[in-house]
């Protein structure tokens, strides 16, 4: 049972010195979650309450979706505040303005943002709240601020005087808060850069953690919905008649996107949904195919407006006319799902122009917006109480299904459950961009670069999500499109075709198609040059310190070079994203054409950690996400309808497919990189670069499965 | 009609319709939501319970098959507020991310340890492969797996 009751507390005005250095003043609406003490909660912040009972509650601005960020946001409170991190409740922040993520502009998850913008703006928020339980205390003792010391919440002063943060908590809120404070010298973290253990471990292991899924809200009923194959496309007419006289079927209701069933249990929804007859006005998707989408990616990038990526270097066309050596390759990528496990649901109760929200979402503000505007209510008559994520991976950004979900309770007048199958889920994502890559480059008499053309066609996630006008330089469709490597003459180049296909954002986002084609062609350079691909790259990397350290410490540590078990080959791939550095070497072989990896050895410099066993979870995993891409998956569009339909067909990598992954760890005083995405972009061009070494066959499109190696 | 049942040792009774899945009478009936719904098809091995200690996937396993027997699910899976030996590694290797696959693996890795003292890779693999993390934790449930079978045998 998820508890909504809310209830409105004046705010103090806070200042904030995050990036962009916003003066805050607001009123908040906080949403009370179990782990809130009884008695009185004191607000001395937005992020930090702290109870009569010396309670210690973060209200947490990030979705939970498995990449840690419930525990490294704590920690960096707790580090501040002079706490343990099992003192520490967590729970969903609201959706309010005091939470917006400083790097992407609005209170998203994603980017690999959340320690980037929290790392600062986390500690701060401990650090005053520290200062103002000092003052408090200072001022009741009749002591110097500088005489008092804090541990596990409990401040000491002279003479032996102690009280507890609760005690002080009163009189603390009631200061104002410091503008300036004065954060830890790194060198004295005591919890920041541990291997702390994950404070949502026993929930995950007991079943007890609550997703969206399995939310309830008092006379609470469920629905399933019948969407038109064809995304985007809507119903007409529909015949209900088998479905009204099932058991337990409450309402079959229309809204824009489709056809609601709502029963008492939701799987007496489901079978009832599964009777209606829909005729469906299939709308302009209805003739989208692969090969039309292809067709028109490649013609944006023969003749479409020419989008620069980043100013060139020297002169690409003179130095292609004097090279000893030139070459060209294409590499294509295709549509991807997202598929997190737990499918799209929400949970919603609408009451006149009162609205709860209760489910798994990446997007607060985006949820509460868009509802709002569905329903035509104010965006502060909605609450929201985002739940734990059963994976995110980019698709939970997206609002489509909380809004069913309001649109359906404002029917029936009944709070809802929508929960999607798993057939709903993987036809109707908003699938990562197809996209082509098409690559030119120039060697000297000794096989070095001398020349680099970088071309991406592809479709822009921004366009449909934020408005960006057309032909304008999507910033998400270039990551890593610019490499680390010293080549004199270089150009780089966007084309963007809409496809008509519902596009999204998905973990790595343009990093999976740009590191594919830049590290693949690096590759058959090398090879063309008769060097050893390792080689090759580091006497390119005379100005990135950074990617020559990874590069080397993962080559070292995989043994690259050194002989490898008969049948074996390593390959290797190198990446800058989100701030931080990240090279992989794959060992991989084949059998009757299926390509199995061993072992992926990785070294990531992704600044200074928070949590380092985060951060290698993190590694592992979005290796495991990126090789269903590069060896299994791929999304088929025929006549406007996804084809894959469950896991049988769109299968990800199971246990028995999952490499032993090895993660270095470089120490580094740097700002603190992302690291919930890219190993995922690296994984694949390490493979497609194992696969060559091994066979000699080198494959241009992902994922390499059986037939398509086959062909190579 | 309803059909009787036991549930972590507990009898049970479930009025839904007999062809209804276990897996929605576990969580919309009977309000035990730790077992979760994926894929609807047996493919992803989210809604994994027991069914007298074998592994099933109950979102094929309709409510009528189960009259009369036994059900464990992941809220019985440690006694009496104690934690499961897969349920202790589990936590040292801090194998969950979003979590939202673990009851299902935590319930076939169980069965696995129930038939298999010492388990080798390769039968952790042949026993786990019905489940599915999009979040990629096979490397540390592999390690927990061993771990926990460890400890089995030394208890």
């Amino acid at each position: 049972m998820i508890e909504t009751q809310t209830s409105r507390r004046d705010f103090l005005k806070t200042s904030s010195t995050s990036a962009g250095g916003l003066m805050l003043a607001m009123s908040l609406p906080v949403v009370a979650g179990k782990s809130m003490a009884a008695g009185t909660v004191h607000t001395p912040n937005a992020w930090v309450h702290i109870g009569d009972d010396n309670s210690i509650t973060l209200l947490n601005a990030h979705s939970e979706m498995g990449q840690g960020v419930y525990t490294s946001m704590s920690m960096l409170v707790a580090e501040e505040l002079n706490v343990d991190l099992d003192q520490v409740n967590v729970v969903s922040a609201p959706p309010a303005a005091v939470y917006v993520n400083a790097l992407l502009g609005a209170q998203i998850t994603g980017g690999s943002t959340s320690v980037r913008d929290g790392w600062e703006k986390l500690r701060v928020a401990g650090a005053q709240v520290r200062e103002m339980l000092f003052s408090a205390a200072a001022a009741k003792w009749g002591v110097d601020k500088s005489q008092l010391t804090s541990s596990r919440g409990i401040v000491s002063g002279p003479g032996g005087k102690t009280a507890t943060y609760g005690e002080l908590a009163d009189a603390a809120s009631k200061l104002p808060v410091p503008e300036k404070v004065a954060l830890k010298d790194p060198k004295d973290f005591r919890l920041v850069g541990t291997r702390a253990p994950r404070v949502d471990l026993m929930i995950k292991t007991n079943g007890t953690a609550q997703f969206g899924i399995d939310a309830t809200l008092p006379g609470m009923v469920y629905a399933a919905l019948a969407q038109c194959p064809v995304i985007g496309g809507t119903p007409v007419s529909f015949d209900d008649s088998k479905a009204k006289a099932m058991p337990g079927v409450i309402a079959v209701v229309k809204i824009a996107d489709g056809v609601a069933v709502v029963a008492d249990t939701w799987w007496r929804a489901k079978k009832a949904k599964d009777t209606l007859t829909v005729t469906w006005d299939r709308g302009a998707g209805a003739n989208i195919s692969d090969d039309s989408a292809f067709a028109g990616t490649r013609q944006a990038i023969a003749s479409g407006k020419v989008i620069e990526i980043t100013k060139p270097v020297g002169n690409v066309d003179e130095a292609m006319k004097g090279a000893a050596k030139t070459m060209q390759a294409e590499y294509v990528q295709y549509w991807q799902s997202h598929s997190p496990l737990e499918p799209m649901n929400f949970t919603a109760d609408v009451k006149g122009d009162k609205v709860t929200l209760v489910g798994p979402t990446q997007f607060q503000q985006g949820a509460q917006g868009s509802v709002a505007a569905a329903l035509g209510v104010k965006p502060e008559d909605i609450t929201l109480k985002t739940t734990y994520l059963g994976g995110g991976f980019g698709r939970r950004i997206e609002l489509d299904f909380i809004v069913q979900a309001a649109q359906i309770s404002k029917s029936v007048g009944k709070p809802v459950k929508l929960v999607w199958s798993r057939e709903d889920d993987m036809t109707h994502d908003f699938y990562r961009p197809l996209a082509v890559n098409q690559m030119k480059g120039a060697m000297d008499k000794s096989g070095m670069p001398v020349a680099l053309e970088f071309k991406v066609g592809s479709q822009s996630v921004t366009q449909r999500a934020f408005g960006l006008p057309k032909d304008t330089l999507d910033p998400f469709m270039v990551e890593a499109a610019v490499p680390g490597y010293n080549i004199p003459n270089a150009k780089f180049d966007l084309m963007i075709h809409d496809t008509g296909v519902r596009v999204g954002y998905m973990r790595a986002v343009s990093h999976n198609h740009n590191a594919f084609a830049n590290e693949s062609f690096i590759d058959e350079m090398a090879k063309a040059a008769g060097k050893d691909p390792y080689a090759y790259r580091m006497a390119l990397l005379q100005n990135s310190p950074r990617h020559a350290n990874v590069l080397k410490l993962a080559a070292e540590k995989a043994g690259w070079g050194k002989p490898l078990p008969a049948g074996r080959a390593h390959g290797i791939a190198l990446m800058e994203g989100y701030d931080t550095y990240m090279a992989q070497v794959a060992e991989v072989s084949v059998t009757n054409g299926v390509v199995r990896v061993h072992k992926v050895t990785v070294a990531v410099d992704a600044g200074m950690l928070i949590n380092p066993d985060t951060v290698e979870a993190q590694v592992q995993g979005a290796i495991i996400l990126g090789m269903g891409p590069a060896l299994k998956n791929r999304i088929h569009i025929k006549n406007g309808e996804v084809q894959e339909q469950n896991f049988n067909t769109y299968e990800p990598i199971r246990a028995y497919e999952a490499p032993h992954v090895d993660v270095i760890l470089v120490k580094s005083s740097e700002k603190p990189g992302g690291i919930g995405e890219p190993a995922t972009a690296v994984v694949g061009p390490a493979i497609a670069n194992a696969v060559a070494a091994l066979t000699g066959k080198r494959v241009r499109s992902l994922p390499i499965t059986a037939e398509v190696l086959s062909k190579a | 009609m309803s059909v009787e049942f036991k549930v972590n040792g507990k009898a049970a009774k479930a009025s839904a319709e007999t062809d209804t899945p276990l897996l929605w009478v576990l969580r919309d009936e009977l309000g035990m939501t730790g077992t979760k719904f994926g894929c609807g098809a047996a493919l992803c091995g989210a809604c994994t319970v027991h069914v007298n200690g074998q592994p099933v996937r109950s979102c094929q396993t309709p409510l009528a098959s189960v009259a009369g027997k036994s059900v464990a699910t992941i809220e019985g899976l440690g006694t009496n507020g104690k934690l499961h030996p897969l349920q202790m590694t589990w936590i040292q290797h801090q194998v969950p991310q979003c979590g939202y696959c673990q009851s299902g693996q935590l319930m076939s890795a169980a069965a696995l340890l129930e038939t298999n003292k010492n388990p080798t890779d390769a039968d952790i693999d042949a026993a786990m492969s019905g489940n599915i993390c999009r979040c990629g934790t096979y490397q540390r449930m592999r390690a927990a797996i061993h771990d926990a079978a460890a400890l089995m045998r030394n208890a």
